[in-house]
C-alpha cells in the first residue's frame, strides 16, 4: 500500500510529533523566558496536536497496524515495548483532537496568564503520555507514560497559582495520583513476581507458571484496577475527580476528563485483553476479574449520576457526569467474558470518542462562562442565551448529547453499547443487570443535563450583565465540538466498523 | 431526492433565520418556508405512489442509502412516501407556513431564535412523517420535542417553566417505552429481518411475528410490545389518561406554538399509532379492541366534558383535542376502511380547524390580552371578520355538513359502527356520537358569551380590527376545511388506497 516503507519506528509518530512540539514550545521558551506571543504558542501546541491528529488519520486509513492480508500487521517496536495497532490509532485520534480544541480554548481562557510557554508545553507533554499510553504494551513502558501524564497534569491543575482553588485542587489530585500511582507500581512488582515478565504478551505466556502464587497474581490485578480507578475517574479513586476539575482552569478539567480518561482506558482494555487472559487468569487466582469491573461498572455509573443530580455548581455537575461516563465505558470491559465481547468494547471505545466531543465542549463552555465572570452555579447561568445565542445552543447540543438525545452522537454510542451488552448478555446473564444499569443512569441523567439547559434557555437572568464579549478562540472550540457532535451522525458506520475492529484484534 | 430538499430547505433555513437580525427574522422565515411548502404542494400534484408504504406498496419520492450496522441489523437512510404520509406532510408544509405569519404580532423578542426553532421544527416534522427507518424516524421523533420544549419554555405565558419541563418529561418517558419496546420486538424477531427497515419489520409481523425474547413467548412478547408501544404513543396523541400535559402546554405555549401542537403534533402520535400498533400487530388489535375502544370514547366524553367546563378559550380548545383524537383513535380501532380511512383524514381535518380555532383565539388574545370567557362580550362588534371565521371553525369542529370534520367524523363513525372487528362496536360509536353533542354545548356556550351580546370589556385602548395577515392566513385554513369538506376525495382516494392492506382481505 505505502510507496515507501518507513521505518517501524515512525508508526509512532503521532506520539513523537507531539513531544517534538512539547521541545519547541520549551525552545521558544528559552529563548525568550518573558514572551507571552499567545498567538506563538498556542498555534504551535494547536499546529503540533493537529499535525498529530493528521497522522493518526492517516495511518488509520492507510491500514498501519491492522491486520489482514492487505495492511502491515501490527508493528511490533523494540521488542513488544511498544506496539501500533488500531487500538493505538484509534486513541491516539482521541488524544489529539482532544489537545487541538483545549489548546484553540486555551488561547483566550489564559489571555492575562504568565506563564503562557509553561502550560502549553506542559499541555502538549502530557498528551505525548496519553499518545504514549495507547501505545504501550509492557507494565515498565505503561507506568513512565502514567508518569509522563500525571506530573504534567498535576501542575496542570494548579497553575493558577494565586487562585487558592486552583493550588487546593491541585495539592488533592497530587496526593491522591501520587497514591494511586504507588498502588499501580507496587501491582506491577507483584505481577512481576508471579509471572517473571512486564511484557503483556510474555505477562500472559508466564500465567501458566504462576501456578501456586494465585493469590499474589489476584492481589497485584486487583492494585492494577486500582490505579486505572484513579486514572478514569472510577470508583473507589474518583474522589480527585470534583475537586480538581472545579479547581483547575476550565480548559484543563475539559483535557482530564476526556483525554486523560480516554488514556486510562486504553491503558485498561490493554493490559486486561493482552495479558490477563481470562480464563488462564481465572484458573490461577479463582475469581473472574470481569467481575470486579462489573461491579465497579454499575457503582461508577450510579455513584455519578445521583452525585450530578445534587450539584448546584455547574463545573462540578459535568465532573460527576464524567465519573459516570467513565462507568459506562467500564462495561467495556466487564463484558469480556462473553461472546461479542469486542462488540461491547468497540462500542465503549466509541463512546470515548463522541465524548471526547460532547464533554471538552461542555467543560470549554464552562470555560466561557469563567471567562465572562458570570458564576459558577446553575442559576449564574440564568439566560445567557439572550447574549450568547450560539454558545448556548452549542452547550444545549452537548448536554443532549450527553444525556443521550437521538439527534446527537451520544445517543448512537450508547445506544450501540446498550445493545452490544444486550447480545453478549445471552453468554452471561449478570450484564443483564449492567444493560438495565445503562438504561435507568442515562435516563436520570436526563434530569440534570436538561436543567442545565433549562438554566441557558428559559429561565431569566437573574442580574444584569455587562454586553459578554466573544473570544474567537473559545468560540471556534466550542462550536467545532458542538458541529462535529452531530455531524459525526452520518459517519458512524465507519467509526464503528473501525472502533469494533480494533477492539476485535486485541481480544484474543 | 425531493424528500430530502424538503428537510435540507427548512434545516438550512431555520440556521439562516437562526443568525439573522431580529428585525427581519419573521419576514424571512415566511420567505424560506414557503419554499418547502411549494415543494409539498408539487409533490402532492406529482404523487405516483400505492398501495401502504410499509405493507409492499409502491413509495413515492423513494431514497434509500446505506448508514451503519448496528450488531447484526443495517440502518439506513430511508424515507418515501404514501397516500397515508404525503397529506401530513403537505399538512405540516402549510401549518407552518401559517404558523410563522401568525407570529408576527404577538413574538416581539428574541425574533430569529423563535422563528429559526419553528423552521427547525418543520424539518424534523416533515422527517417523522417520511421515515420509514425506525432509526431515522426516532431521530426526528425525539428531535421535534427540543424545538418544542424552548418554545414553550422561552416564550411561553406565566406558567411556561413548568408547562415546558412537563411537556418535555412526559413525551420523553413515553418515547422510551416506546423504544425499549421496539427494539426488543426487532430482537425478538431474530433472523426474519436484518434491518431496521420498517416496511421489512411490517412484512415480518404480519408473516408470523416474533419468536420470543428472554423466555416470552411470540405472542406474549407481541403482546407485550403492543402495549407498551401503544402507551409511548398514547401519551403523545394524548389519550386520557394521559392528556394532563397538554391542557398546560397549550395554555402556556405562545399560540404558533400551539397551532404547531395541536396541528401536527399530536398528529404524531396517531400516525405512529397507525404505522406501528394497528400495521403490525392485526392479532393484538383484534385482541385489545374493546380496551382500546373504551379509552377512545372516555377520551371523546371525558375531554368534551373537561372542555365544558373551562372558561378560557384556549383551555377549551386544548381540551377539545383530546376529545377529537378520540374519535380518531375510535376509526383506528374499527379496523375497516372507512373507519382507518376516517381517521386519517381526521388527522389532517382537525390539524387544520385546530389550526384555525388557536389562530383566532391567538388573535383575539393579541387585540385584548384576555382569553377568558368571563372578560369578554359582544368581540363580534369590534373584530367581525376575525371573529366570523372564529364562528366558522367552530361549526367545523361541531362537524357541519360541507366542511372537514363533518367528513371525517361521519366517516368514522360510519366505518366503526358496522365493525365487525370490534365487539359491542354500535355501542361505543353511539357513545362516541354524544361527543358531538357536547362539542356544540360547549363551542356554543362559549361563543355565545364572548362573540354575541352587547360589547363590553375593560381595558383602557381600543381594540382594532385584527391585523391582515392574520386574516388572510385565517382565510386560507378555512378555504382548505371547507374544500375537504366539498370534496373529501382530494385526499380520502389516496388514504383508502393505503388504508386498504392494513385492514386486509377478512375484515
Amino acid at each position: 500500500m505505502a510507496v515507501l516503507e518507513l521505518p517501524d519506528w515512525t508508526a509512532l509518530a503521532p506520539a513523537l510529533i507531539l513531544a517534538g512540539t512539547a521541545l519547541v514550545l520549551f525552545l521558544l521558551d528559552s529563548i525568550n523566558p518573558r514572551s507571552t506571543n499567545r498567538s506563538l504558542l498556542a498555534g504551535t501546541a494547536v499546529v503540533g496536536s493537529l499535525a498529530s491528529l493528521a497522522v493518526a488519520v492517516w495511518y488509520t486509513a492507510a491500514g498501519v497496524g491492522a491486520t489482514g492480508i492487505e495492511n502491515h500487521g501490527v508493528i511490533d517496536i523494540m521488542g513488544g515495548q511498544f506496539i501500533v495497532d488500531q487500538l493505538a490509532l484509534y486513541f491516539m485520534i482521541i488524544i489529539a483532537v482532544v489537545t487541538a480544541l483545549v489548546t484553540v480554548a486555551s488561547y483566550d481562557y489564559l489571555r492575562d496568564h504568565t506563564y503562557q510557554a509553561e502550560y502549553y508545553s506542559l499541555v502538549v507533554l502530557a498528551a505525548t503520555g496519553m499518545s504514549t499510553m495507547a501505545a504501550s504494551n509492557s507494565l515498565v513502558t505503561i507506568f513512565i507514560a502514567l508518569e509522563l501524564t500525571s506530573l504534567p497534569s498535576y501542575a496542570l491543575v494548579a497553575i493558577l497559582k494565586d487562585n487558592r482553588g486552583s493550588v487546593e485542587a491541585g495539592l488533592k489530585y497530587f496526593l491522591i495520583g501520587a497514591l494511586s500511582s504507588a498502588i499501580f507500581v507496587y501491582g506491577v512488582s507483584l505481577v512481576y513476581g508471579a509471572t517473571g515478565s512486564l511484557q503483556l504478551e510474555a505477562i500472559a505466556d508466564g500465567l501458566g507458571g504462576a501456578g501456586e502464587m494465585g493469590g499474589l497474581l489476584g492481589l497485584g490485578i486487583l492494585m492494577l484496577i486500582g490505579g486505572i480507578a484513579f486514572k478514569t475517574a472510577s470508583v473507589p479513586f474518583h474522589f480527585w475527580a470534583p475537586e480538581a476539575y472545579e479547581g483547575a482552569p476550565a480548559p484543563i478539567s475539559a483535557f482530564l476528563s476526556s483525554a486523560s480518561k480516554a488514556a486510562g482506558f486504553v491503558l485498561a482494555f490493554r493490559v486486561f485483553a493482552t495479558a490477563f487472559p481470562l480464563e488462564a487468569t481465572t484458573a490461577i487466582i479463582g475469581v473472574d476479574w470481569t467481575l470486579a469491573f462489573v461491579i465497579l461498572a454499575i457503582v461508577t455509573m450510579t455513584v455519578g449520576n445521583f452525585a450530578a443530580a445534587t450539584q448546584e455548581n455547574v463545573k462540578r455537575m459535568l465532573a460527576y457526569s464524567s465519573i459516570g461516563h467513565a462507568g459506562y465505558v467500564l462495561i467495556g470491559l466487564a463484558a469480556l467474558s462473553a461472546d461479542g465481547g469486542e462488540l461491547v468494547m468497540g462500542a465503549a471505545m466509541m463512546h470515548l470518542l463522541v465524548y471526547g466531543f460532547m464533554n471538552t465542549g461542555a467543560f470549554l463552555f464552562v470555560g466561557l462562562a469563567e471567562y465572562w465572570g458570570v458564576g459558577r452555579t446553575f442559576e449564574d447561568y440564568n439566560g445567557l442565551s439572550e447574549q450568547a445565542p450560539f454558545a448556548c445552543a452549542a452547550m444545549a447540543v452537548f448536554m443532549f448529547s450527553l444525556a443521550g438525545i437521538p439527534l446527537f452522537g451520544g445517543f448512537w454510542s450508547k445506544y450501540l453499547l446498550y445493545t452490544a451488552t444486550i447480545d453478549a448478555a445471552a453468554d452471561n446473564a449478570i450484564l443483564l443487570v449492567l444493560a438495565a444499569a445503562l438504561v435507568v443512569n442515562s435516563a436520570l441523567s436526563l434530569y440534570y443535563y436538561s436543567r442545565l439547559v433549562k438554566a441557558l434557555w428559559i429561565e431569566d437572568p437573574v442580574t444584569d450583565r455587562d454586553q459578554l464579549a466573544k473570544p474567537t478562540g473559545l468560540y471556534a472550540a466550542i462550536i467545532a465540538a458542538a458541529v462535529i457532535t452531530v455531524l459525526i451522525l452520518p459517519a458512524f458506520g465507519p467509526i464503528a466498523d473501525a472502533a469494533t475492529e480494533a477492539a476485535a484484534a486485541i481480544i484474543v | 431526492m425531493m424528500i430530502e430538499a424538503l428537510i435540507a430547505v427548512a434545516l438550512l433555513g431555520a440556521l439562516v433565520t437562526f443568525v439573522a437580525p431580529n428585525r427581519i427574522a419573521g419576514k424571512l422565515a415566511f420567505a424560506i418556508s414557503l419554499v418547502p411548502a411549494a415543494i409539498s404542494l408539487w409533490l402532492f400534484t406529482a404523487f405516483d405512489g400505492s398501495g401502504n408504504a410499509l405493507l409492499d406498496g409502491e413509495l413515492a419520492f423513494e431514497s434509500q442509502t446505506a448508514w451503519l450496522e448496528i450488531g447484526d441489523y443495517s440502518v439506513s437512510w430511508f424515507v418515501g412516501l404514501d397516500g397515508i404520509s404525503l397529506p401530513l406532510v403537505v399538512l405540516t408544509t402549510i401549518l407552518c407556513t401559517l404558523a410563522i405569519v401568525s407570529s408576527w404580532t404577538p413574538i416581539d423578542e428574541r425574533e430569529s431564535q423563535f422563528y429559526g426553532l419553528v423552521l427547525f421544527i418543520e424539518a424534523n416534522l416533515i422527517g417523522v412523517f417520511a421515515a420509514l427507518d425506525f432509526f431515522v424516524w426516532f431521530i426526528f421523533w425525539e428531535a421535534v420535542l427540543i424545538p418544542m420544549y424552548l418554545l414553550i419554555g422561552i416564550w411561553g405565558g406565566p406558567r411556561r417553566k413548568y408547562a415546558a419541563i412537563k411537556f418535555f418529561v412526559y413525551t420523553n418517558v413515553a418515547s422510551l417505552v416506546m423504544f425499549g419496546s421496539f427494539i426488543a420486538l426487532v430482537f425478538g424477531l431474530g433472523d426474519s429481518v436484518t434491518s431496521f427497515a420498517l416496511p421489512e419489520i411490517a412484512t415480518a409481523m404480519v408473516n408470523g411475528g416474533p419468536e420470543g425474547l428472554f423466555g416470552l413467548g411470540g405472542t406474549a412478547l407481541a403482546s407485550v410490545v403492543f402495549v407498551g408501544m401503544f402507551l409511548g404513543f398514547a401519551v403523545k396523541v394524548p389519550v386520557v389518561p394521559f392528556h394532563t400535559w397538554l391542557p398546560d402546554a397549550h395554555v402556556e405555549a405562545p399560540t404558533p406554538a400551539s397551532i404547531l401542537l395541536a396541528g401536527v403534533l399530536l398528529k404524531m402520535g396517531t400516525y405512529a399509532l397507525l404505522r406501528f400498533n394497528f400495521t403490525m400487530f392485526p392479532d393484538q388489535v383484534e385482541l385489545y379492541a374493546v380496551p382500546i375502544a373504551a379509552i377512545a370514547v372516555i377520551s371523546v366524553i371525558y375531554g368534551a366534558m373537561l372542555a365544558l367546563a373551562q372558561t378560557d378559550l384556549k383551555r377549551i380548545v386544548a381540551y377539545s383535542s383530546v376529545s377529537s383524537m378520540g374519535y380518531v383513535i375510535l376509526g383506528l380501532v374499527a379496523s375497516t376502511q372507512f373507519g382507518v380511512g376516517g381517521a386519517t383524514f381526521q388527522m389532517i381535518s382537525h390539524g387544520l380547524i385546530s389550526g384555525l380555532m388557536f389562530m383566532a383565539v391567538g388573535v383575539i388574545y393579541n387585540a385584548t390580552h384576555t382569553r377568558m370567557v368571563t372578560d369578554m362580550s359582544g368581540m363580534a362588534d369590534r373584530m367581525p371578520i376575525a371573529v366570523g371565521i372564529l364562528i366558522a371553525g367552530a361549526f367545523g369542529y361541531m362537524g357541519l355538513p360541507l366542511m372537514s370534520g363533518f367528513a371525517a367524523e361521519y366517516f368514522i363513525f360510519f366505518g366503526s359502527f358496522g365493525s365487525e372487528l370490534l365487539a359491542y362496536s354500535a355501542l361505543f360509536t353511539s357513545v362516541a356520537m354524544f361527543g358531538i353533542v357536547i362539542v356544540a354545548g360547549y363551542l356554543l356556550f362559549a361563543l355565545q358569551r364572548t362573540v354575541f351580546g352587547p360589547y363590553s370589556l375593560e381595558t383602557d385602548y381600543d381594540v382594532g380590527r385584527a391585523p391582515v395577515h392574520d386574516v388572510a392566513s385565517m382565510v386560507v385554513l378555512l378555504g382548505l376545511i371547507i374544500a375537504l369538506g366539498v370534496a373529501p376525495d382530494l385526499i380520502f382516494d389516496m388514504i383508502t388506497d393505503a388504508i386498504d392492506p392494513i385492514i386486509g382481505g377478512e375484515r
